[in-house]
Protein backbone atom coordinates (compact mmCIF):
# COMPACT_ATOMS: atom_id res chain seq x y z
CA UNK A 1 0.00 0.00 0.00
CA UNK A 2 2.61 2.40 0.63
CA UNK A 3 4.53 0.99 -2.49
CA UNK A 4 3.76 4.96 -4.55
CA UNK A 5 4.97 6.49 -1.78
CA UNK A 6 8.45 5.70 -1.44
CA UNK A 7 9.85 7.85 -4.11
CA UNK A 8 8.03 10.84 -2.07
CA UNK A 9 9.67 9.62 1.13
CA UNK A 10 13.30 9.46 -0.53
CA UNK A 11 12.69 12.74 -1.24
CA UNK A 12 15.18 15.33 0.56
CA UNK A 13 12.64 17.58 1.20
CA UNK A 14 10.30 15.06 3.05
CA UNK A 15 11.46 15.05 6.35
CA UNK A 16 11.89 18.64 6.83
CA UNK A 17 8.25 19.42 5.88
CA UNK A 18 7.00 16.46 8.06
CA UNK A 19 8.77 18.63 10.51
CA UNK A 20 7.64 21.54 10.03
CA UNK A 21 3.96 20.11 9.65
CA UNK A 22 4.15 18.78 13.11
CA UNK A 23 4.68 21.71 14.87
CA UNK A 24 1.80 23.19 13.14
CA UNK A 25 -0.48 20.22 13.92
CA UNK A 26 0.96 20.59 17.65
CA UNK A 27 -0.13 24.23 16.96
CA UNK A 28 -3.61 23.68 15.86
CA UNK A 29 -4.31 20.85 18.22
CA UNK A 30 -3.42 23.17 20.89
CA UNK A 31 -5.16 25.72 20.26
CA UNK A 32 -8.17 23.85 18.70
CA UNK A 33 -8.82 22.64 21.54
CA UNK A 34 -8.79 25.47 23.71
CA UNK A 35 -6.10 24.25 26.26
CA UNK A 36 -4.16 27.29 26.29
CA UNK A 37 -6.02 30.81 26.29
CA UNK A 38 -6.79 32.25 22.62
CA UNK A 39 -5.52 35.57 23.75
CA UNK A 40 -1.79 33.70 24.11
CA UNK A 41 -2.22 31.12 21.27
CA UNK A 42 -4.41 32.19 18.23
CA UNK A 43 -5.69 29.37 16.24
CA UNK A 44 -3.71 29.13 12.62
CA UNK A 45 -7.44 30.12 11.42
CA UNK A 46 -7.33 33.50 13.28
CA UNK A 47 -3.29 34.10 11.62
CA UNK A 48 -4.75 32.86 8.47
CA UNK A 49 -7.65 35.53 9.05
CA UNK A 50 -5.45 38.48 10.45
CA UNK A 51 -2.87 37.58 7.42
CA UNK A 52 -6.02 38.17 4.76
CA UNK A 53 -6.92 41.14 6.27
CA UNK A 54 -3.48 42.91 6.24
CA UNK A 55 -3.09 41.89 2.90
CA UNK A 56 -6.10 43.19 1.67
CA UNK A 57 -5.71 46.58 3.37
CA UNK A 58 -2.01 46.96 1.78
CA UNK A 59 -0.65 46.71 5.27
CA UNK A 60 1.66 43.68 4.65
CA UNK A 61 2.70 44.57 1.62
CA UNK A 62 4.65 48.02 2.53
CA UNK A 63 5.69 46.85 6.02
CA UNK A 64 8.06 43.90 3.97
CA UNK A 65 8.78 46.28 1.33
CA UNK A 66 9.98 48.77 4.18
CA UNK A 67 12.01 45.72 5.93
CA UNK A 68 13.29 44.69 2.99
CA UNK A 69 14.49 47.91 1.64
CA UNK A 70 16.01 48.42 5.28
CA UNK A 71 17.89 44.73 4.63
CA UNK A 72 18.47 45.41 0.99
CA UNK A 73 20.60 48.83 1.84
CA UNK A 74 22.01 47.73 4.97
CA UNK A 75 23.32 44.67 3.60
CA UNK A 76 24.68 45.83 0.47
CA UNK A 77 26.39 48.89 2.02
CA UNK A 78 28.23 46.30 4.08
CA UNK A 79 29.25 43.63 1.20
CA UNK A 80 30.81 46.53 -0.78
CA UNK A 81 32.76 47.56 2.10
CA UNK A 82 33.32 44.13 3.27
CA UNK A 83 34.43 43.12 -0.59
CA UNK A 84 37.30 45.17 -0.77
CA UNK A 85 37.89 45.39 2.81
CA UNK A 86 38.63 41.36 3.09
CA UNK A 87 40.59 40.37 -0.04
CA UNK A 88 43.14 43.83 0.46
CA UNK A 89 43.39 41.65 4.14
CA UNK A 90 43.16 38.54 3.12
CA UNK A 91 45.75 39.23 0.15
CA UNK A 92 48.43 41.54 2.09
CA UNK A 93 49.69 40.62 5.87
CA UNK A 94 50.52 44.15 7.08
CA UNK A 95 46.68 45.22 6.15
CA UNK A 96 45.90 42.07 8.26
CA UNK A 97 47.69 42.87 10.96
CA UNK A 98 46.90 46.64 11.30
CA UNK A 99 42.88 45.83 10.99
CA UNK A 100 42.40 42.35 12.58
CA UNK A 101 42.40 42.95 16.01
CA UNK A 102 40.28 46.10 15.75
CA UNK A 103 38.08 44.26 13.66
CA UNK A 104 37.56 40.95 16.32
CA UNK A 105 37.12 43.54 18.75
CA UNK A 106 33.82 45.43 17.13
CA UNK A 107 32.31 42.18 16.08
CA UNK A 108 31.89 41.37 20.13
CA UNK A 109 30.25 44.51 20.56
CA UNK A 110 26.47 43.42 19.62
CA UNK A 111 25.10 45.42 17.22
CA UNK A 112 21.80 46.64 18.63
CA UNK A 113 23.95 47.75 21.60
CA UNK A 114 24.68 50.71 18.53
CA UNK A 115 21.06 51.65 18.74
CA UNK A 116 21.21 54.58 21.41
CA UNK A 117 24.36 56.03 19.97
CA UNK A 118 22.74 55.45 16.06
CA UNK A 119 19.62 57.50 17.54
CA UNK A 120 21.80 60.25 19.10
CA UNK A 121 23.52 60.87 15.99
CA UNK A 122 21.31 60.20 13.44
CA UNK A 123 17.47 60.45 14.53
CA UNK A 124 14.69 57.82 14.39
CA UNK A 125 14.45 57.85 10.25
CA UNK A 126 15.83 55.73 7.70
CA UNK A 127 19.58 56.34 8.48
CA UNK A 128 20.36 54.73 11.88
CA UNK A 129 18.28 51.38 11.13
CA UNK A 130 20.39 50.95 7.94
CA UNK A 131 23.67 51.83 9.30
CA UNK A 132 22.67 49.20 12.36
CA UNK A 133 22.69 46.69 9.89
CA UNK A 134 25.63 48.05 8.05
CA UNK A 135 27.74 47.66 11.47
CA UNK A 136 26.15 44.42 12.54
CA UNK A 137 27.27 42.96 9.30
CA UNK A 138 30.19 44.60 7.83
CA UNK A 139 32.73 42.59 10.59
CA UNK A 140 31.53 39.49 9.98
CA UNK A 141 31.30 39.51 6.52
CA UNK A 142 34.78 41.11 6.21
CA UNK A 143 36.59 38.51 8.32
CA UNK A 144 35.28 35.42 6.36
CA UNK A 145 36.30 36.99 3.11
CA UNK A 146 39.29 37.51 4.46
CA UNK A 147 39.14 34.10 5.69
CA UNK A 148 38.26 33.05 2.01
CA UNK A 149 41.56 34.98 0.55
CA UNK A 150 43.56 33.46 2.87
CA UNK A 151 42.96 30.24 1.65
CA UNK A 152 43.50 30.86 -1.91
CA UNK A 153 45.85 27.92 -2.99
CA UNK A 154 49.11 29.13 -3.09
CA UNK A 155 49.91 27.34 -6.48
CA UNK A 156 47.16 28.89 -7.93
CA UNK A 157 48.62 32.45 -8.00
CA UNK A 158 52.30 30.87 -8.66
CA UNK A 159 50.95 29.31 -11.80
CA UNK A 160 49.11 32.49 -13.37
CA UNK A 161 52.44 34.57 -12.84
CA UNK A 162 54.52 31.51 -14.28
CA UNK A 163 52.31 31.47 -17.54
CA UNK A 164 52.90 35.11 -17.90
CA UNK A 165 49.90 36.67 -15.70
CA UNK A 166 50.98 40.02 -13.82
CA UNK A 167 49.91 40.96 -10.36
CA UNK A 168 47.12 42.54 -11.30
CA UNK A 169 45.77 39.23 -12.99
CA UNK A 170 45.54 37.39 -9.64
CA UNK A 171 42.76 39.35 -8.50
CA UNK A 172 40.25 39.03 -11.30
CA UNK A 173 41.53 35.97 -12.79
CA UNK A 174 42.38 33.60 -10.01
CA UNK A 175 41.55 35.48 -6.18
CA UNK A 176 37.53 36.67 -7.54
CA UNK A 177 36.75 32.97 -9.02
CA UNK A 178 38.22 30.88 -6.45
CA UNK A 179 36.45 33.03 -3.15
CA UNK A 180 33.03 33.34 -4.93
CA UNK A 181 31.27 30.63 -3.12
CA UNK A 182 32.30 31.19 0.01
CA UNK A 183 31.81 34.86 -0.80
CA UNK A 184 28.08 33.92 -1.15
CA UNK A 185 27.50 31.46 1.56
CA UNK A 186 29.33 34.11 4.11
CA UNK A 187 26.42 36.60 2.71
CA UNK A 188 23.75 33.62 2.74
CA UNK A 189 24.64 33.41 6.87
CA UNK A 190 24.86 37.23 7.70
CA UNK A 191 22.42 37.72 5.83
CA UNK A 192 20.34 36.10 8.73
CA UNK A 193 21.87 38.21 10.72
CA UNK A 194 20.93 41.55 8.70
CA UNK A 195 17.32 40.15 8.61
CA UNK A 196 17.34 39.98 12.67
CA UNK A 197 18.47 43.06 13.36
CA UNK A 198 15.89 45.21 10.56
CA UNK A 199 13.74 43.53 13.05
CA UNK A 200 15.05 45.17 16.40
CA UNK A 201 15.79 48.33 14.80
CA UNK A 202 11.81 48.60 14.00
CA UNK A 203 11.23 47.44 17.36
CA UNK A 204 12.66 49.97 18.95
CA UNK A 205 12.00 52.82 16.77
CA UNK A 206 9.70 53.05 13.42
CA UNK A 207 6.99 53.84 11.63
CA UNK A 208 6.54 51.11 9.27
CA UNK A 209 8.23 47.35 9.16
CA UNK A 210 7.48 43.89 10.08
CA UNK A 211 9.07 44.69 13.73
CA UNK A 212 6.86 48.16 13.64
CA UNK A 213 4.01 46.02 13.06
CA UNK A 214 4.36 43.57 16.00
CA UNK A 215 5.38 46.16 18.90
CA UNK A 216 1.92 47.56 17.53
CA UNK A 217 0.45 44.21 17.98
CA UNK A 218 1.27 43.72 21.74
CA UNK A 219 -0.16 46.77 22.63
CA UNK A 220 -3.34 45.91 21.31
CA UNK A 221 -3.07 42.37 22.38
CA UNK A 222 -2.87 40.76 18.94
CA UNK A 223 -1.44 38.01 19.62
CA UNK A 224 -2.90 37.00 15.93
CA UNK A 225 -0.60 39.67 14.52
CA UNK A 226 2.44 39.20 16.11
CA UNK A 227 2.46 35.32 14.90
CA UNK A 228 1.20 36.45 11.19
CA UNK A 229 4.36 39.10 11.86
CA UNK A 230 6.78 35.98 13.09
CA UNK A 231 5.99 33.91 10.57
CA UNK A 232 6.21 36.03 7.36
CA UNK A 233 9.62 37.15 9.17
CA UNK A 234 10.49 33.48 9.10
CA UNK A 235 9.25 33.11 5.25
CA UNK A 236 11.23 35.42 3.80
CA UNK A 237 14.49 34.98 5.48
CA UNK A 238 13.94 31.12 3.89
CA UNK A 239 13.45 32.79 0.82
CA UNK A 240 16.60 34.72 1.11
CA UNK A 241 18.41 31.94 2.00
CA UNK A 242 16.91 29.28 -0.95
CA UNK A 243 17.53 32.05 -3.36
CA UNK A 244 21.76 32.34 -2.25
CA UNK A 245 21.74 28.75 -2.50
CA UNK A 246 20.23 28.17 -6.26
CA UNK A 247 22.31 31.38 -7.00
CA UNK A 248 25.45 29.61 -5.84
CA UNK A 249 24.28 26.51 -7.17
CA UNK A 250 23.97 27.99 -10.83
CA UNK A 251 27.31 30.12 -10.74
CA UNK A 252 29.51 27.90 -8.72
CA UNK A 253 28.50 24.72 -9.92
CA UNK A 254 32.03 23.71 -9.81
CA UNK A 255 31.93 23.89 -5.97
CA UNK A 256 29.73 21.62 -5.27
CA UNK B 1 68.23 28.28 -24.40
CA UNK B 2 70.79 28.12 -21.87
CA UNK B 3 69.46 28.46 -18.18
CA UNK B 4 72.84 28.56 -16.15
CA UNK B 5 72.89 28.90 -12.39
CA UNK B 6 76.04 30.13 -10.99
CA UNK B 7 77.09 30.01 -6.71
CA UNK B 8 73.10 30.11 -5.78
CA UNK B 9 72.74 30.17 -2.06
CA UNK B 10 69.35 30.91 -0.48
CA UNK B 11 68.88 31.25 3.21
CA UNK B 12 65.95 31.71 5.07
CA UNK B 13 65.51 34.24 8.13
CA UNK B 14 67.67 36.94 9.63
CA UNK B 15 70.68 37.19 12.16
CA UNK B 16 71.02 34.07 14.34
CA UNK B 17 68.20 32.32 12.85
CA UNK B 18 69.22 32.30 9.20
CA UNK B 19 69.28 29.03 7.52
CA UNK B 20 71.32 28.05 4.66
CA UNK B 21 69.24 25.89 2.58
CA UNK B 22 71.26 25.66 -0.84
CA UNK B 23 74.37 25.91 -0.65
CA UNK B 24 76.57 27.41 -3.72
CA UNK B 25 74.71 25.19 -6.12
CA UNK B 26 76.41 25.45 -10.21
CA UNK B 27 74.79 23.58 -13.09
CA UNK B 28 73.98 24.44 -17.03
CA UNK B 29 71.59 23.09 -18.99
CA UNK B 30 70.84 23.59 -22.61
CA UNK B 31 67.86 23.15 -25.36
CA UNK B 32 66.56 20.18 -25.59
CA UNK B 33 68.45 18.45 -22.36
CA UNK B 34 66.28 16.33 -19.76
CA UNK B 35 67.70 17.13 -16.35
CA UNK B 36 67.09 15.92 -12.74
CA UNK B 37 67.42 17.13 -9.65
CA UNK B 38 67.33 14.42 -7.16
CA UNK B 39 67.29 14.47 -3.85
CA UNK B 40 65.45 13.58 -0.36
CA UNK B 41 63.42 16.14 1.63
CA UNK B 42 65.73 18.83 3.34
CA UNK B 43 67.51 18.94 0.10
CA UNK B 44 66.13 22.35 -1.02
CA UNK B 45 65.16 21.13 -4.62
CA UNK B 46 61.63 23.16 -4.02
CA UNK B 47 63.63 26.10 -3.27
CA UNK B 48 65.63 25.81 -5.96
CA UNK B 49 62.89 25.32 -8.42
CA UNK B 50 61.52 28.24 -7.14
CA UNK B 51 64.21 30.63 -7.78
CA UNK B 52 64.62 29.33 -11.32
CA UNK B 53 60.98 30.00 -12.11
CA UNK B 54 61.50 33.44 -10.16
CA UNK B 55 59.11 32.71 -7.02
CA UNK B 56 61.95 33.61 -4.64
CA UNK B 57 65.44 35.68 -5.24
CA UNK B 58 68.47 34.19 -4.32
CA UNK B 59 70.31 35.49 -1.59
CA UNK B 60 73.92 35.19 -3.54
CA UNK B 61 75.25 33.73 -6.89
CA UNK B 62 72.95 34.25 -10.55
CA UNK B 63 70.69 32.93 -12.44
CA UNK B 64 70.22 33.46 -15.85
CA UNK B 65 68.27 32.66 -19.21
CA UNK B 66 69.68 33.32 -22.23
CA UNK B 67 72.15 35.93 -20.54
CA UNK B 68 69.05 37.68 -19.38
CA UNK B 69 69.25 37.28 -15.36
CA UNK B 70 65.92 36.15 -13.75
CA UNK B 71 63.95 38.65 -11.92
CA UNK B 72 60.70 37.40 -11.53
CA UNK B 73 58.23 34.64 -12.60
CA UNK B 74 57.42 34.89 -16.80
CA UNK B 75 56.20 32.66 -19.04
CA UNK B 76 59.32 31.62 -20.74
CA UNK B 77 59.73 29.34 -17.88
CA UNK B 78 56.62 27.05 -17.47
CA UNK B 79 56.01 25.23 -13.91
CA UNK B 80 53.99 22.19 -13.11
CA UNK B 81 53.60 21.59 -9.29
CA UNK B 82 53.03 18.25 -7.37
CA UNK B 83 49.00 18.71 -6.91
CA UNK B 84 46.42 21.48 -6.82
CA UNK B 85 47.20 23.82 -9.66
CA UNK B 86 44.63 23.26 -12.11
CA UNK B 87 41.64 26.09 -11.55
CA UNK B 88 38.88 23.96 -10.53
CA UNK B 89 36.31 26.48 -12.17
CA UNK B 90 37.37 25.73 -15.36
CA UNK B 91 37.08 22.91 -17.35
CA UNK B 92 40.49 21.10 -19.18
CA UNK B 93 40.49 23.16 -22.01
CA UNK B 94 40.05 26.49 -20.23
CA UNK B 95 42.86 25.33 -18.20
CA UNK B 96 45.13 25.07 -21.01
CA UNK B 97 44.02 28.20 -22.42
CA UNK B 98 44.13 30.36 -19.47
CA UNK B 99 48.18 31.23 -19.96
CA UNK B 100 47.51 32.02 -23.86
CA UNK B 101 45.00 34.70 -22.55
CA UNK B 102 46.92 35.63 -20.03
CA UNK B 103 49.05 36.61 -22.58
CA UNK B 104 46.72 38.66 -25.12
CA UNK B 105 46.67 35.87 -27.63
CA UNK B 106 44.58 36.46 -30.28
CA UNK B 107 41.40 33.87 -29.72
CA UNK B 108 41.59 31.67 -32.87
CA UNK B 109 44.57 31.52 -32.13
CA UNK B 110 44.19 30.48 -28.68
CA UNK B 111 41.48 27.99 -29.48
CA UNK B 112 43.49 25.76 -31.97
CA UNK B 113 46.43 25.75 -29.55
CA UNK B 114 44.38 24.67 -26.79
CA UNK B 115 42.91 21.84 -29.52
CA UNK B 116 46.57 21.14 -30.18
CA UNK B 117 48.09 20.58 -26.39
CA UNK B 118 45.27 18.74 -25.49
CA UNK B 119 45.76 16.27 -28.56
CA UNK B 120 49.40 15.74 -27.23
CA UNK B 121 48.72 14.83 -23.94
CA UNK B 122 45.92 12.56 -25.11
CA UNK B 123 43.05 14.75 -23.41
CA UNK B 124 41.37 16.23 -26.85
CA UNK B 125 37.70 13.74 -25.54
CA UNK B 126 38.21 15.60 -22.10
CA UNK B 127 38.18 19.19 -23.04
CA UNK B 128 35.00 20.02 -21.31
CA UNK B 129 35.38 18.64 -18.51
CA UNK B 130 35.93 20.11 -15.29
CA UNK B 131 39.62 19.16 -12.93
CA UNK B 132 37.37 17.33 -10.47
CA UNK B 133 35.92 14.92 -13.09
CA UNK B 134 39.29 14.21 -14.38
CA UNK B 135 41.87 11.41 -12.30
CA UNK B 136 45.01 12.29 -10.62
CA UNK B 137 47.26 11.39 -13.78
CA UNK B 138 44.47 13.40 -16.01
CA UNK B 139 44.71 16.56 -14.28
CA UNK B 140 48.74 16.41 -14.12
CA UNK B 141 48.63 16.07 -17.93
CA UNK B 142 46.18 19.12 -18.41
CA UNK B 143 49.07 21.09 -16.36
CA UNK B 144 51.65 19.83 -18.63
CA UNK B 145 49.40 21.04 -21.65
CA UNK B 146 48.80 24.14 -20.56
CA UNK B 147 52.56 25.18 -19.12
CA UNK B 148 53.70 23.71 -23.11
CA UNK B 149 50.52 25.80 -24.31
CA UNK B 150 52.07 28.98 -22.78
CA UNK B 151 55.55 28.13 -25.36
CA UNK B 152 58.21 28.70 -22.47
CA UNK B 153 61.77 27.46 -23.08
CA UNK B 154 62.50 25.40 -20.41
CA UNK B 155 59.66 22.92 -18.70
CA UNK B 156 60.07 23.41 -14.32
CA UNK B 157 58.68 19.87 -13.41
CA UNK B 158 58.41 19.81 -9.47
CA UNK B 159 57.68 16.05 -8.22
CA UNK B 160 54.88 16.60 -10.85
CA UNK B 161 54.16 12.52 -10.35
CA UNK B 162 54.74 12.54 -6.45
CA UNK B 163 50.80 12.45 -5.41
CA UNK B 164 49.67 9.38 -8.42
CA UNK B 165 49.80 5.88 -7.25
CA UNK B 166 52.45 3.96 -8.48
CA UNK B 167 51.26 2.21 -11.29
CA UNK B 168 49.67 5.56 -12.20
CA UNK B 169 52.94 7.49 -11.92
CA UNK B 170 54.98 5.12 -14.32
CA UNK B 171 52.66 5.61 -17.30
CA UNK B 172 53.09 9.22 -16.71
CA UNK B 173 56.67 8.67 -16.80
CA UNK B 174 56.32 7.08 -20.11
CA UNK B 175 54.28 9.87 -21.43
CA UNK B 176 56.61 12.61 -20.31
CA UNK B 177 59.59 11.00 -21.85
CA UNK B 178 57.54 10.09 -25.63
CA UNK B 179 56.97 13.91 -25.06
CA UNK B 180 60.14 14.95 -24.11
CA UNK B 181 61.74 12.25 -27.50
CA UNK B 182 58.60 13.78 -29.64
CA UNK B 183 59.06 17.07 -29.26
CA UNK B 184 62.64 18.25 -28.25
CA UNK B 185 61.60 19.96 -24.73
CA UNK B 186 63.51 21.15 -22.39
CA UNK B 187 63.00 19.89 -19.02
CA UNK B 188 63.83 20.61 -15.75
CA UNK B 189 62.42 17.39 -13.48
CA UNK B 190 62.62 17.63 -8.86
CA UNK B 191 62.33 14.38 -7.48
CA UNK B 192 63.09 12.28 -4.74
CA UNK B 193 62.19 9.20 -6.87
CA UNK B 194 65.74 7.55 -7.78
CA UNK B 195 63.94 5.63 -10.55
CA UNK B 196 62.30 8.66 -11.85
CA UNK B 197 65.18 10.30 -12.63
CA UNK B 198 67.67 7.69 -13.85
CA UNK B 199 64.56 6.70 -16.72
CA UNK B 200 63.86 9.87 -17.80
CA UNK B 201 66.74 12.31 -17.63
CA UNK B 202 70.25 12.55 -19.55
CA UNK B 203 71.93 14.40 -16.58
CA UNK B 204 71.22 14.14 -12.73
CA UNK B 205 72.27 16.08 -10.03
CA UNK B 206 72.21 14.61 -7.19
CA UNK B 207 71.36 16.82 -3.88
CA UNK B 208 72.59 16.78 -0.16
CA UNK B 209 70.43 18.11 2.07
CA UNK B 210 71.07 20.65 4.51
CA UNK B 211 72.03 22.46 3.03
CA UNK B 212 71.07 21.28 -0.08
CA UNK B 213 73.91 20.80 -2.62
CA UNK B 214 75.33 18.88 -5.41
CA UNK B 215 77.79 16.53 -4.67
CA UNK B 216 77.57 14.34 -7.95
CA UNK B 217 76.29 15.10 -11.36
CA UNK B 218 75.52 11.79 -13.26
CA UNK B 219 75.49 11.34 -17.38
CA UNK B 220 73.11 8.38 -17.85
CA UNK B 221 74.04 6.60 -20.85
CA UNK B 222 71.46 3.77 -20.88
CA UNK B 223 69.22 2.84 -23.93
CA UNK B 224 65.89 4.48 -23.38
CA UNK B 225 64.25 3.04 -26.48
CA UNK B 226 61.87 0.56 -24.25
CA UNK B 227 61.10 2.35 -20.48
CA UNK B 228 59.25 -0.66 -19.44
CA UNK B 229 62.65 -3.29 -20.58
CA UNK B 230 64.68 -0.69 -18.91
CA UNK B 231 63.30 -0.55 -15.53
CA UNK B 232 64.49 -4.49 -15.35
CA UNK B 233 67.10 -4.20 -16.59
CA UNK B 234 70.68 -5.00 -14.96
CA UNK B 235 72.18 -2.24 -15.98
CA UNK B 236 69.84 0.37 -14.97
CA UNK B 237 69.60 -1.97 -11.66
CA UNK B 238 73.15 -1.44 -10.43
CA UNK B 239 72.98 1.88 -11.09
CA UNK B 240 69.85 2.58 -9.41
CA UNK B 241 71.98 0.72 -6.47
CA UNK B 242 74.44 2.87 -6.83
CA UNK B 243 72.77 5.75 -6.28
CA UNK B 244 70.91 4.78 -3.58
CA UNK B 245 73.63 3.83 -1.29
CA UNK B 246 74.74 7.39 -1.96
CA UNK B 247 71.32 9.09 -1.12
CA UNK B 248 71.62 6.53 2.25
CA UNK B 249 74.93 7.77 3.05
CA UNK B 250 73.83 11.40 2.44
CA UNK B 251 70.87 10.77 5.18
CA UNK B 252 73.00 8.91 7.60
CA UNK B 253 75.40 11.10 7.86
CA UNK B 254 73.10 13.51 9.90
CA UNK B 255 71.02 10.78 11.18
Amino acid sequence: MLRPLRPLMRHPWTLGVAGIALVFGIWALLAGLQLVDKLFLPTPAAVLAAGQESAANGELWSDITASLLRVLAGFGLSALVALPLGIAMGANASFCRLLEPLLALLRYMPAPAFIPLLIIYFGLGELPKVLLIFIGTLFFNTLMIMDAVKFVPRELLETALTLGGKKRDLLLRVIAPFIAPQVLDAFRINMAAAWNLVIVAELVAADSGLGKRITLAQRFLRTDQIFLGLIVIGLIGLVIDLSFRLLMRRACSWAN
Amino acid sequence: MNLVLDAVCKRFGDGKQAQLVLDRISLAMHTGQFLALLGSSGSGKSTLMRLVAGLEQPSSGSISLDGQPIRGPGSDRGMVFQKYSLYPWLTAAQNVAFGMELQGLERAEIRERTGFYLEVVGLAESARRLPRELSGGMQQRVAIARALAADPRVLLLDEPFGALDLQIRESMQEFLFGLWRRTGLSVLLITHDIDEALLLAQQVHILAPRPGRIVESLTVELNKDNLQDLRLSPAFQSLRHRVADTLRQLDGELA
